[in-house]
């Protein structure tokens, strides 16, 4: 009994205990005005030199082939223009920098530079927490408005008190630039269709012969959202799908436009278009084995370029999701790599921002496009290899004049990612109709803007 | 805990020990009752419960401070009550996570257990040669990292190229090779297979050890009476078992409920939500998507879950032990 009766006192007393920690992430009130007061400045060029011995923590995902090999040269190439400073580089996989991030750059020694991805999920959070520097008047300083397009530029842009997005203050910069595109057999396609019917006549021609007509993998149920963005891009104007990202007003995905995609798509899965039981198949048997040339066509990411290319040699070839007109304006999902942001609590913000603009100056482009990356600033096309890497790169020339990028739809809201994944999944499987999985997304999107 | 045991063990001596007269000096006002510890004892306890206290009890009752909040582990919180709690009731998709919890049970703890019975019956009956060697290779699931396990079953399960769709096409029953994983109705099952092949090794290692403890007289009893291969085994093997049907129970349930390894690797939940269970919801709120209130209350329903079924299969363990 005694024993209970202490037991019971000893309950109330570490609950007294933790009840003393307060309100979890204390009180962040002011950050939002201060961010902005920080935005308004203007700079000078930082004169690193100058700065003494600083050592600049960094924490990157640049851990595979190319990236890996290119970020190791351009560190060196900082270190060695600037003795004074050292950089010192944690890598990451891209899952584990996601998940220990924020408790990272929220804890007493923060890294001075992070790669946060763009979004509300991640860059949102610490915006709003006030945990990221804006870098605006270093932008003005640098002159890193001319370095990107506009929306590469507003991928990584939040108001101060991160409720915004796509607009606001500038909080990273990217290195490589992204597109979601369709590879294709050149074996078995010899000439790229023109047009959405010839595409889908291919398939069909691809479907006769006994092969997979669209190699597809989405077990790892992410692949599914750039498979119906892909085809997003051709029933909805790139406007609505970006305003539909940034949550700004009238936008919503339960519009005839986002249906007649998820139409399509469901349509593709009942003819047999994409590879059998593809939702019990994983990304990377799926891209491989279009490497090992089964299957016509592969929609996926510039960042299976370098893996395709030495894989299939000639053989491979990048184009986008024709429209339904010949020659119509080229569009297709994509974006930049993870931004490189300077943390709040950094004690050398004008090294960091330094750094950034070193990583991403036309030096570094060249650096990026010999390493088998794909800048996202202007370079000098002499520096892309041939073959694949110069098609993908022709492509991201095209979609920049054009104005053709639509961004992630998982950027969206934090949740988004799960909902739409799972819904997507549901949808190709014939568990959901058109209709249904585009208003059961708006519904869940609804939540979220209704609680800002 | 302490007092329960410390009255078990000098039940039989009889009398304090030598050292509890000295220190009560014989007087009837400082006598206790025999085998009472000294207050002094407790402080034997204190660096265990310090240990315990500091990284088992204090988190458990930080995350009860979490679960009261709406919070995404960054900016200030909201206070939420136990609204994260009645979530976990009325949402449809988490209420499915802990059924699909449940149906684990069923995969992971009765199947394997049914399977280890089943042999250690078989064992019982005959000796088998070889035994340890037989035993190890049956363990091994066990001692593969469960990571490692999940990586080679996805592969296992793949579609188009993997080994058990391969095997169901070469002995001709081709029209049986499915989407394991993909299927909506089929993924759970599927998952909880790679459970029923991670733990019956344990299961039957703890009921082979048990069986062989069970004196022969009383098979030689049983079979003098006319009994056979099965009223032999419910007679005697099954309630000879008891405890260790009890330990295997335990831990394989404990298993099934807190599974997230095998889940996170070879679905991510999927396909939809088919394979969600509470302790991937656990991870994708607290770190991918900003919901550490909700995770917590989640994690706090899990183990009190945890904690009832461990209680009761104990405990009509016990009950039936009490012959």
């Amino acid at each position: 009994m005694r024993w209970h009766a202490r037991s019971a006192a000893l309950a109330i007393a570490l609950a007294a205990l933790a009840v003393g920690c307060g309100s979890p992430g204390g009180d962040s009130d002011d950050t939002a005005d201060q961010a902005d007061q920080e935005a308004a400045k203007t700079v000078e060029k930082p004169d690193v030199a100058a700065a003494g011995d600083v050592t600049l923590t960094v924490w990157d995902q640049e851990v595979r082939g190319g990236q890996a090999a290119q970020i190791k040269q351009l560190n060196k190439a900082f270190e060695a223009q600037y003795p004074n400073v050292t950089i010192k580089r944690v890598a990451k996989s891209r899952e584990d920098l996601d998940k220990t991030l924020k408790l990272a750059v929220s804890g007493a020694r923060a890294p001075d530079v992070v790669q946060a991805n763009q979004g509300r999920p991640v860059m949102g959070t610490l915006v709003k927490g006030g945990l990221l520097a804006p870098l605006d008047p270093y932008a003005e300083a640098y002159g890193w408005e001319d370095r990107y397009s506009q929306l590469l530029l507003d991928l990584n842009k939040f108001s101060s008190n991160g409720s915004e997005f796509g607009g606001g203050n500038l909080y990273g910069l990217s290195q490589v630039g992204e597109i979601v595109g369709v590879f294709y057999n050149k074996g078995k396609v010899s000439e790229p269709p023109a047009t959405l019917d010839e595409f889908e006549q291919s398939l069909v021609e691809a479907k006769d012969e006994g092969d997979i007509p669209i190699q597809f993998g989405n077990l790892d149920k992410w692949p599914g959202i750039h498979e119906y963005e892909t085809v997003l891009g051709r029933t909805a104007p790139k406007d609505a799908v970006r305003d539909f990202v940034f949550a700004r007003e009238g936008a919503s995905f339960s519009t005839p436009e986002f249906e007649a995609a998820a139409e399509k798509l469901q349509g593709w899965a009942d003819e047999g278009f994409f590879t059998p039981d593809f939702n019990g198949t994983g990304y990377d048997p799926a891209w491989q084995q279009f490497a090992k040339g089964k299957g016509r066509y592969l929609i996926a990411g510039t960042w299976l370029v370098a893996d395709l290319a030495e894989q299939m040699g000639e053989d491979v070839g990048f184009m986008l999701l024709p429209g339904t007109e010949a020659g119509a304006e080229p569009v297709a999902l994509g974006g930049e790599g993870l931004p490189f942001a300077v943390t709040s609590e950094s004690e050398n913000p004008d090294v960091a921002a330094a750094y950034i603009d070193f990583i991403t100056n036309g030096e570094a482009a060249t650096v990026l496009a010999e390493t088998g990356n794909l800048p996202a600033m202007p370079v000098d096309a002499s520096a892309i290899p041939e073959g694949l890497p110069s098609e993908v790169f022709e492509v991201w020339g095209a979609l920049a004049e054009a104005d053709g990028l639509i961004p992630y739809l998982d950027y969206a809201t934090p949740t988004f990612y799960d909902e739409i994944s799972a819904a997507v999944q549901e949808l190709l499987a014939g568990k959901q109709q058109p209709a249904a999985f585009a208003s059961g997304v708006q519904d869940a999107y609804a939540t979220f803007t209704e609680s800002q | 805990m302490i007092p329960s045991s410390a009255a078990a063990s000098p039940r039989g001596v009889g009398g304090p020990a030598p050292g509890d007269e000295v220190a009560s000096g014989g007087t009837r006002a400082h006598a206790r009752p025999p085998g009472e510890p000294r207050r002094v004892g407790y402080l034997y306890l204190l660096p265990a419960f310090a240990v315990f206290g500091a990284f088992v009890l204090a988190p458990l009752a930080h995350s009860f401070w979490l679960s009261l909040w709406e919070w995404d582990g960054i900016t200030p919180g909201t206070w939420v009550g136990l609204d994260n709690y009645a979530d976990v009731v009325s949402d449809p998709a988490l209420r499915r996570a802990f059924l699909h919890a449940l149906v684990l049970i069923g995969f992971y703890a009765l199947l394997p257990v049914a399977i280890g019975l089943l042999l250690a019956g078989l064992l019982a009956r005959v000796r088998v040669r070889g035994l340890a060697l037989f035993r190890t290779i049956l363990f091994l699931p066990q001692v593969i990292a469960m990571v490692v396990v999940a990586v080679m079953w996805r592969m296992i399960y793949d579609p188009q190229n993997g080994a058990l769709n391969e095997l169901l096409r070469a002995v001709g029953l081709g029209s049986l090779a499915q989407s394991w994983l993909g299927d909506f109705d089929r993924a759970l099952p599927s998952v909880g297979l790679i459970g029923t092949w991670v733990m019956y090794g344990l299961a039957m290692v703890l009921l082979t050890a048990g069986v062989q403890k069970i004196p022969p007289s009383l098979y030689d009893a049983a079979r003098v009476d006319g009994a056979g291969i099965v009223r032999e085994f419910f007679a005697v093997t099954l309630p000879a078992l008891r405890g260790e049907i009890a330990v295997a129970l335990t831990l394989t349930t404990i298993a099934a409920l807190r599974n997230f390894d095998l889940v996170y690797i070879t679905t991510k939940g999927g396909p939809g939500d088919a394979t969600s269970v509470p302790a991937f919801q656990v991870y994708s709120r607290a770190f991918e998507s900003g919901q550490v209130g909700s995770a917590s209350a989640i994690g706090l329903t899990l183990t009190a879950i945890i904690f009832a079924f461990s209680f009761a299969i104990n405990r009509i363990a016990e009950r039936g032990g009490s012959r």
